[in-house]
């Protein structure tokens, strides 16, 4: 008779770990579909030389980083010092696609900043941004030598943030390798 | 004064006028049917609690663009669909189809209903079975609304 009244504490209790869970997390962060699967195809001019075309070939065979990014992009201005950091390191290669912005912007903020990428594609129209599902720059996309998507990273880059989010899946990667 | 009143009135209608897409529309009626109800059923990502009908984001207009690329390519709206879930998931979508990552959503509402439909009819089968006791009336500590 006693045990009925707990019913509505016990639901009490599950809701409630339910919305603690819920306020943790950030709804603006969606889950990349693209996850273990294969790298949406890109085909893009080289942001400095249209002629140069850059694809998935180009960074095939590396684990690399993708990175989508914009002069107009605050949180593109707050990672750029660790991207340039990283890549002094040589960890891993950084390829930029420069995401809806203007080119020759986007060529002055190199020359300002410095330059992280191995090498830069050009957006403009945002095609390529959509067919990789982006929707904020910036945004990372860790892709295996494979061409697989493993990871993505929303919003700025930190050594923080690497430290806690990728560097955990490339030990883990260098451990499985053959 | 008569002035004063045509531009209040000018005022008054001009929501009406908050015409967010200024593309084109299609020569075809059917397909700007189509594409306007579709546009209504999309989700702008950047701007989470719009539609990209809505919305005059830059993510927006460009989902826009694409669904009027895809409509003229002569895609069905499932096609059309699939194309925004595979490139941002179920969330990109204001009904999400019924699968097994959606299921959850769909059944949830009716299986609180029912739950909460056989808790009502469990409490007022016990509360008729009560004796009416009528002493609790006369008492107004105990008096039950």
């Amino acid at each position: 008779m006693k045990s009925r009244y707990l019913i509505p504490i016990f639901v009490m209790i599950v809701m409630g770990a339910i919305f603690v869970v819920g306020l943790g997390r950030d709804p603006t962060k969606l889950p990349s579909p693209f996850i273990g699967k294969a790298a949406p195809a890109m085909d893009l001019p080289d942001l400095f030389d249209d002629s140069v075309r850059i694809s998935n070939k180009t960074f095939a065979g590396d684990m690399v980083l993708i990175n989508f990014w914009a002069t107009w992009c605050p949180g593109c201005f707050d990672e750029h010092d660790f991207l340039l950091e990283l890549a002094a390191s040589g960890v891993i290669p950084i390829y930029g696609i420069n995401w809806r912005d203007n080119r020759t912007e986007a060529i002055s903020w190199l020359q300002r900043l410095g330059d992280p990428f191995t090498a830069n594609a050009f957006d403009g129209n945002n095609r390529t941004g959509i067919d990789w599902g982006v929707y904020g720059a910036p945004e990372t996309f860790l892709i295996d030598a494979q061409g697989t998507v493993i990871y993505k990273h929303l919003g700025p880059l930190s050594r923080d943030s690497w430290q806690r989010d990728f560097v955990p899946i490339l030990n883990a990667r260098d451990t499985n390798a053959p | 004064m008569k002035y004063f009143v045509i531009v209040l009135s000018f005022m008054i209608v001009s929501a009406a006028v908050h015409a967010i897409d200024t593309s084109t529309p299609f020569d075809d009626p059917e397909l700007q049917a189509r594409y306007e109800k579709l546009i209504a059923e999309v989700r702008c990502l950047k701007c989470q609690n719009q539609t990209i009908k809505d919305s005059n984001a830059f993510l927006a207009d460009d989902l826009k663009r694409e669904i009027r690329r895809l409509l003229t390519e002569g895609k069905t709206d499932a096609e059309i669909f699939d194309f925004l879930v595979l490139r941002y998931g179920e969330f990109a979508l204001y009904r999400p189809r019924m699968s097994g990552k959606t299921l959850a959503l769909w059944i949830a509402p009716f299986l609180f209903l029912l739950f909460g439909g056989y808790a009502a009819v469990r409490i007022v089968r016990q509360r008729m079975n009560m004796p009416i006791d009528d002493d609790d009336l006369d008492s107004p500590d105990t008096a039950e609304g």
